[in-house]
């Protein structure tokens, strides 16, 4: 059955919907371009609230520091810390094969910084350490031809790129601890690469191989579109 | 009228209100589709132990993002239809009976509901605008030379939390269709029974009377 008058009773009342609607825009407006500093302030409260909270909810709720995990393949299988490799290949005099042990034994550097993520997320004030990439490439002693390092994955897709110069950069680690502990699995571990001054999509995870080549080579978010030199813009 | 026989009333046809058009229905439809493809997505990517047991951070993203990019269309094409525009119409206004009908204790006994009680109307407003926002954060996230690292910070920050909120909004609005079977009935078929809309919706049901009240003061 339809209604007597299609078109139903002349509207009655306030265009409270159009204003609920109007007012929600300028609030996520305003939070695109004031929502930094708000999310600062409320990491502060809730970041020691998550780490006493037994239950594990509050981790649920976008604040505090968290890292969002990125795989680009399926489920990366876990390396055994007793037969994982890093390689040190390519343009070089004497191609390295080092254990966990061997850069342990390397000497670690530690610095505390930032991680940002491309998309806008961040986690501040992370310490990281580790050997410097400048040592292991001087150890293994780059050819002449030699202009750029190109970093490859265990999970047996991913790859990433920087020139030698930026790859000699004081603030760029192999890292082997975050947070004070061995890098787990899903942060990237055992070994995963910290760059410092650029991007997340940078920083490599679960490291497998260091490849000294004539040349950049794209890595896998730059062929989707990211900029090949991951500068944080500020 | 529209003869629907249900076990137990199959003696008589149950007198039906056409409540949905197929236009509506179908924004409906595709806009929920949408939605939970975008909610079981949006999972994946944001919880850790989701994103470790899945990966494929690219294609979950591409789905993500595509369907929140289709999100507002259906909604945007349903604007052709009149019965839909009428629906936003009586949606968007809100009179001193809708203020009181959220708090039951002060209702009155001649608010009569319409088309749509009050938290049907705050419903649609929040999905709609959450909606909104969420594309505008989510092309801010997703298109990174368009605005300053800050903006997408913000932006990250803004859909988070939108994303959380519109989620609860979405679990609500689906249980309260589970409880409620002529509701459902309504938007899936189109019409609803002459009885659930007296109950339920009273001010709307008049309106199918040869001589509504109200009208015949209007005109």
């Amino acid at each position: 059955m339809l209604p007597a008058d299609p078109q139903g009773p002349p509207p009655d009342g306030a265009p409270v919907g159009r204003r609920a609607v109007l007012g929600l825009l300028a609030l996520g407006v305003a939070g695109i371009v004031g929502g930094r500093v708000v999310e600062s302030a409320l990491d502060r409260v809730v970041a020691p609230v998550e780490l006493r909270d037994p239950t594990g909810l509050v981790s649920l709720l976008p604040a505090g520091a968290t890292f969002r995990y990125y795989t680009v393949t399926g489920p990366v299988p876990k390396a055994d810390p007793v037969t994982y490799r890093l390689g040190v290949t390519g343009l070089v005099g004497h191609p390295l094969s080092l254990s966990l042990d061997d850069l342990r034994a390397l000497p670690q550097t530690s610095l505390t910084k930032d991680f940002r993520c491309v998309t806008g997320w961040q986690v501040l004030q992370v310490p990281w350490s580790g050997v410097l990439l400048k040592d292991l490439i001087d150890a293994a002693g780059p050819t002449s031809a030699a202009t750029a390092v190109r970093f490859s994955s265990f999970d047996g897709l991913y790859s990433e790129s920087l020139t030698l110069e930026q790859a000699r950069r004081s603030d760029v680690l192999v890292a082997l601890q975050m947070q004070g502990k061995p890098v787990t699995h899903d942060h990237g571990g055992p070994v995963r690469m910290y760059v410092a001054p650029m991007f997340g999509y940078k920083s490599t995870k679960w490291l497998s191989g260091i490849e000294l080549t004539a040349g950049v080579q794209t890595g896998y978010w730059e062929q989707r579109g990211y900029a090949v030199d991951g500068w944080i813009d500020g | 009228m529209t003869p629907v026989g249900r076990a137990g009333s199959a003696i008589r046809p149950r007198p039906q209100f056409t409540r949905f058009s197929r236009a509506e229905r179908w924004v409906h439809r595709l806009t929920a589709v949408l939605m939970l493809v975008c909610i079981g997505t949006a999972a994946i990517l944001y919880n850790g132990s989701l994103s470790l047991a899945v990966g494929h951070r690219r294609q979950v993203e591409l789905i993500h993002v595509y369907c929140g990019f289709a999100l507002p269309v259906p909604m945007i094409l349903g604007l052709v239809s009149l019965a839909y525009r009428l629906d936003l119409r009586r949606l968007n206004r809100f009179t001193e009976a809708d203020w009181r009908w959220l708090r039951p204790g002060r209702r009155r006994p001649e608010d009569r509901v319409g088309k749509f009680n009050a938290g049907q109307k705050i419903n649609s407003w929040l999905s709609s605008g959450s909606i909104l926002v969420l594309l505008i954060s989510g092309v801010v996230m997703y298109f990174v030379g368009l605005t300053p690292l800050a903006w997408r910070t913000g932006a990250t920050f803004v859909h988070d939390w939108f994303a959380l909120a519109l989620g609860l909004l979405v679990i609500g609005h689906i249980v309260r269709a589970v409880k409620d079977p002529d509701a459902r009935e309504g938007m899936r078929t189109g019409s609803v029974s002459a009885y659930w809309a007296r109950t339920e919706h009273p001010g709307w049901a008049s309106e199918f009377e040869d001589h509504p009240p109200d009208a015949g003061l209007q005109e």
